[in-house]
């Protein structure tokens, strides 16, 4: 009882500060959705704050801007059923192209931007757990028996894909490797994978409190942000020998920001993505930023390493996902679930 | 008939205990774990957990959409009840079969069906937004979602009852001259209302608790469709856990309160029934 009457008490002393804040939304003020995918969390909710203060020294409202996170796939199937999202900033150029397929983004939405709309990049890294007792120093090592390896579903997690082509990726790269040899290590690697959470951060969470696998597949932000919220749990970041270029992409949402009359507001916001402060947040968040000198002032948390691009390897995201995470495809005949 | 007395002491006592036990293991640790993570960095950060304002927009969504899905629940589950319970028609036991199809279907899927009829590549899709109405990833969709999935548990709880009750009453009433609304009003609500309340306070605790079917027409957006359940799994995800467990902690306050209530509501309705034989 006394915590009901407890929980009353904070509503009342909070109801001013909500007609605070709704009254300063009135007005002038535009509201913002990004529809994003899992691991930006921070890094958005940081940059948001960013850029509402740059647009308001324009002379403009504050804006109220929201957000909505999930697996990258998943995300986009929202906006495709109707999420009213002004601006899309995903996990891989696909998913973008399934929404521009559907007329709702211009199909050449990718030439907007600089740096084929990707204002930050990241790759693929191994974390392992306090000591590295599984001795874990390369793909390779993930595919010896005994070795359980945590990752997210490529059918609905961006991240998921990352993995997958950057292990492929690698598999032809060894001494014999051919398509065939790379799809005998995918196939050796997901039978070794206990559980397919559908986002990254399910997978982190998989790995990192309920404390399952030895290995975890992880975005190299992800595992960052890993690392600093759980200082005690001794978690290390191996890089591999080879890993891959992740170039997640951003867009404006087209024929949403006509309907609602934010394209203003939601091509500021992306083109902030590009600025001094912009970068200087993601590299913050783990991002390796665009720009060379930001890059270079981090370049102890950015370690350089070989990365394999979708394009040179795989001929594009169309084709990775036709060949590999469309249904029918190579993930489909190769994935068996554990029994 | 066996009777209780006659049963050796092992099954009159050890049943007892074995089931005591096994809800003290299964429902109460789970319910006592969640109260002491709450509070685990004190009552100073727990609050403010609940005080911040995507948390507020949560909790007014969650109350919101249970304000609205319980009465029509109640209103649909009264009708459905009555008309299986009171008259005979073509096609009863279908009628029967369908209200408890929102417990036999996964939630997820309850929620699909109406991304699939009114997303914007649905059935309905296209002539929704070409007059601006947003449903899914909206309060409407929200409310369907929670409406569709709580629909069986008023009708439930009336129809074993009112079946039980018979026809005598309201037959007498209708000999007597009353109008079916009369009979409705004087006779079978006045004969069922703890049952009915009973009922809408289970649809009220599951409205308020519903996860699956509401994530999916959810959208997720922090601040204005993230409901209570969908704002603990976005905190436990952003290894904010204290706040996560403070805000389930609310929740499952709201769900003990309303279990509470019922709990108070079906002892008076024996003290009525007893005072009565």
């Amino acid at each position: 009882m006394n915590a009901s009457i407890l929980s009353r008490r904070v509503l009342v002393a909070a109801a001013p500060a909500l007609v605070a804040t709704q009254a300063a939304g009135q007005g002038a003020a535009q509201t913002l959705l990004n529809v994003s995918y899992d691991p930006t969390r921070e890094f958005y909710r940081e940059f948001n704050a960013s850029f509402a203060a740059a647009w308001a020294t324009r002379g403009q409202a504050r804006p109220n801007i929201s957000t909505s996170h999930g697996g990258s796939g998943r995300q986009a199937r929202a906006v495709i059923d109707g999420l009213q999202a002004d601006v899309v900033t995903l996990a891989l150029a696909y998913d973008i192209d399934e929404i521009a397929e559907r007329g709702i983004i211009a199909r050449d939405w990718q030439r907007r931007l600089p740096n084929n709309s990707a204002p930050y990049t990241s790759t693929v890294v191994l974390l392992v757990r306090r000591g590295n007792p599984k001795q874990i120093r390369d793909w390779g090592d993930l595919l010896r028996t005994g070795v359980s390896v945590v990752t997210p579903n490529p059918k609905t997690s961006g991240g998921a894909r990352w993995n997958y082509l950057a292990l492929w990726a690698w598999a032809l790269r060894q001494q014999g490797g051919s398509p065939q040899a790379a799809e005998q290590a995918v196939t050796q690697l997901y039978r070794q994978v206990p559980v397919l959470d559908t986002g990254a951060r399910g997978s982190t969470t998989t790995f990192v409190q309920r404390g399952v696998g030895d290995v975890f597949l992880s975005w190299e932000n992800e595992a960052h942000l890993a690392l600093q919220e759980f200082p005690q749990s001794g978690l290390e970041i191996i890089y591999p020998s080879l890993s891959i270029l992740a170039e997640p992409p951003v867009a404006v949402v087209d024929a949403n920001v006509d309907r609602r009359g934010t394209r203003a507001l939601a091509e500021a916001y992306l083109q902030h993505l590009y600025t001094e402060d912009g970068q200087r947040l993601a590299a913050k968040h783990h991002y390796r930023p665009r720009d060379a000198a930001i890059l270079s002032a981090n370049a102890s948390r950015f370690p350089g390493m070989e990365l394999a691009t979708v394009d040179d390897v795989f001929g594009g995201w169309a084709n990775a996902q036709r060949t590999h995470f469309a249904d029918g495809g190579v993930f489909d005949r190769i994935y068996r679930p554990r029994r | 008939m066996r009777h209780a007395a006659t049963d050796s002491p092992l099954m009159r006592w050890g049943l007892p205990v074995l089931a005591l036990a096994l809800a003290a293991v299964l429902l109460l640790l789970p319910l006592a774990a969640v109260f002491t993570e709450a509070l685990r960095r004190g009552w100073e950060v727990a609050v403010a957990a609940i005080a911040e304002p995507d948390a507020l927009a949560a909790i007014r969504l969650t109350l919101l959409v249970a304000a609205i899905s319980v009465p029509v629940n109640t209103i649909g589950g009264i009708a459905a009840a009555w008309a299986v319970t009171k008259h005979d028609f073509p096609g009863k036991r279908v009628l029967v079969t369908w209200i408890e199809i929102p417990f036999s279907v996964s939630p997820v899927i309850s929620g699909l069906v109406f991304v699939l009829l009114f997303g914007a590549q649905g059935y309905f899709g296209p002539w929704l937004r070409e007059r601006d109405i947003q449903i899914i990833f909206a309060l409407p969709g929200l409310v369907l979602a929670t409406v569709f999935v709580t629909f069986p548990f008023v009708a439930r709880t009336l129809i074993p009852l009112m079946q039980e009750q018979g026809r005598d009453e309201e037959e007498a009433a209708a000999t007597l001259g009353a109008s079916g609304w009369q009979t409705f009003l004087r006779v079978t609500l006045p004969n069922v209302k703890w049952a009915l309340l009973a009922g809408v306070l289970l649809c009220n605790a599951r409205a308020m608790g519903e996860f699956g079917a509401v994530s999916v027409v959810s959208g997720h957006i922090r601040g204005q469709t993230n409901t209570m359940p969908l704002h603990v799994e976005i905190l436990y995800n952003e290894y904010m856990f204290a706040g996560a467990f403070a805000v389930s902690a609310l929740l499952a306050l709201l769900g003990l309160v309303t279990l509470a209530a019922k709990a108070v509501l079906e002892r008076l309705s024996d003290r009525r029934l007893g005072s009565k034989a």
